[in-house]
C-alpha cells in the first residue's frame, strides 16, 4: 500500500516512509540496504520491494538526506 | 512529516542540506543529533558552534542554540561561550581546515585546558567549500586544486595530535560508521573534559573526483573496508595494517575541567574577601 503525503512531498508505504523532494539520488541506501529493497529512477529513491523491507535502518542511518526512514512504532524507537 | 528524530532535532524548513549529492557531512550530523538524543541532553542547554566550510554548515541546520562564526575561530567564541555559561554543552562542529590549519593554534590550547568542549572534526581530508584545495590531514601523495601533481605534506593524524595536546577524550569513526559515531559522540559529551571525535567523512565532489575514489557509495565502501577497530587492531600484525586506519576509542581519560578549575578560584578569592 502506498499514501502519499502531497503536502510534505512524501511518500509513505507505512514501514517505510521516503522523501524524493529531499532524495538527491546518490545512491547510499540502495548500495548499503541489506535486502535490494531500494533503486533509483530519474536521480529519485524509489522503492522497489516493500515486503522485503525488514525495518533494519541502514538506509535511515547512512541517508545524508534525511529522505527515508522507518515508519510506525520503529520510527519512535530510533529517535 | 520528517522522522521523528529529524523533527526534533532539525531546523526541517531549511532542509534538504545544501550539500553535494552524497556528502557524507550529512550523515555525520544526523549521528550527532542521534548522540544528543540519547544523552537525553535539553536542546535549551545545548549550544553548537561552528567555523567556516562546508561542515561548519551543519549548525544552521540543528534546532539548538547555534552559532555559526570565522574560519578557524570556533573553538574561541566556544571557550567563551563555555567560560560564561560553565552548565551549557557546548559542541563545536568544524572541518579539517578549519581545525588544523587555520584553526590549529586554538584546536591545540582547547586540548591542552581540557576545556568542556566536544569538538566533532568532519574529516574529508581537503577544503571542499573553496574547490579542493589540499588540507593539513591530505594523504601525502593525493591531489588537491593546489597540489595537482601530488601533495608532499605528511598529514596529522586528529586523533593522535589532540590526545598528545592534551584532549582527555579522543575517538574515530567514519560516515560509514555512522552507528559507532553516534556512540562515541555520546560517550565524547559525557566526558566533563575536552572531547574530540574526527569523523571520516566524504567529499565526493573533490577529494574522490580529484584522487580518483569513486563515487559517494565507493568511498564509503572504502571506509568499510579499510577501517579497523583498536581493539581488533591489537591482535593483528603490521602486515594485515598495512594501508588500513584505526577507529573506535583511543583516549578516555578523564581529568580537572578548566570552568570549573577557574570557578575554584572564584570561590577561593570570594571566601578571603
Ligand atoms: C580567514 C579566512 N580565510 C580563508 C577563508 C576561505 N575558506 C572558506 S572555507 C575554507 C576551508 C574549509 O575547509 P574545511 O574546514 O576542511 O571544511 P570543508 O568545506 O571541507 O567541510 C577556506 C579556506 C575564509 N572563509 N576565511
Ligand atoms: S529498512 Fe533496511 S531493509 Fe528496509 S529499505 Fe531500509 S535498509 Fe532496506
Ligand atoms: S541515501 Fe537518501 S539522498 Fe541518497 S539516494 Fe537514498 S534517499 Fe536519496
Ligand atoms: S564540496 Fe565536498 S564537502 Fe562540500 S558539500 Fe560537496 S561533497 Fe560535501
Amino acid at each position: 500500500m502506498e499514501i502519499k503525503d502531497v503536502r510534505a512531498g512524501e511518500v509513505s508505504y507505512e514501514k517505510l516512509i521516503i522523501n524524493p523532494s529531499w532524495c538527491k539520488g546518490c545512491g547510499i541506501c540502495v548500495a548499503f540496504c541489506p535486502k535490494k529493497v531500494l533503486s533509483i529512477e530519474n536521480e529519485k529513491i524509489v522503492v522497489n520491494d516493500i515486503e522485503k523491507c525488514i525495518q533494519c535502518g541502514m538506509c535511515e542511518l547512512r541517508c545524508p538526506d534525511f529522505a527515508i526512514y522507518v515508519g510506525g512504532k520503529n520510527n519512535e524507537k530510533r529517535a | 512529516m520528517p522522522s521523528t528524530l529529524v523533527e526534533k532535532y532539525f531546523r526541517t524548513e531549511k532542509l534538504p542540506q545544501i550539500w553535494c549529492p552524497g556528502c557524507g557531512h550529512g550523515i555525520i550530523t544526523r549521528s550527532i543529533a542521534s548522540a544528543i538524543d540519547q544523552s537525553g541532553l535539553d536542546k535549551d542547554k545545548v549550544c553548537i558552534v561552528s567555523g567556516i566550510g562546508c561542515s561548519s554548515r551543519a549548525p544552521g541546520y540543528m534546532d539548538f542554540n547555534t552559532l555559526h562564526t570565522t574560519h578557524g575561530r570556533a573553538l574561541a567564541f566556544a571557550t567563551g561561550i563555555k567560560l560564561a555559561n560553565p552548565e551549557i554543552k557546548v559542541i563545536v562542529i568544524t572541518g579539517d581546515g578549519d581545525a588544523t590549519a587555520i584553526g590549529g593554534n586554538h584546536l591545540i590550547h582547547a586540548c591542552r585546558r581540557n576545556i568542556g568542549i566536544t569538538t566533532i572534526v568532519y574529516n574529508n581530508n581537503i577544503y571542499g567549500m573553496t574547490g579542493g584545495q589540499y588540507s593539513p590531514t591530505t594523504p601525502k601523495g593525493d591531489k588537491g586544486t593546489t597540489a595537482p601533481f601530488g601533495n608532499i605534506d605528511k598529514s596529522f593524524d586528529i586523533c593522535s595530535l589532540a590526545s598528545a595536546a592534551g584532549a582527555t577524550y579522543t575517538a574515530r569513526a567514519t560516515a560509514y560508521h555512522a552507528n559507532l559515531l553516534t556512540t562515541l559522540v555520546k560517550n565524547a559529551l559525557a566526558n566533563d573534559g575536552f572531547s574530540l571525535v574526527e569523523a571520516v567523512s566524504a567529499c565526493p565532489t573533490y577529494y574522490g573526483r580529484k584522487n580518483k575514489k569513486g563515487n559517494a557509495v565507493e568511498m564509503m565502501e572504502w571506509q568499510k573496508n579499510n577501517a579497523v577497530n583498536v581493539a581488533a587492531a591489537s591482535k593483528m600484525t603490521q602486515e594485515q595494517l598495512e594501508g588500513k586506519f584505526l577507529i573506535g576509542e583511543f583516549k578516555n581519560k578523564p581529568e580537572p575541567e578548566y570552568t570549573s578549575e577557574y570557578q575554584k578560584i572564584i570561590d577561593k578569592l570570594a571566601k578571603g574577601r
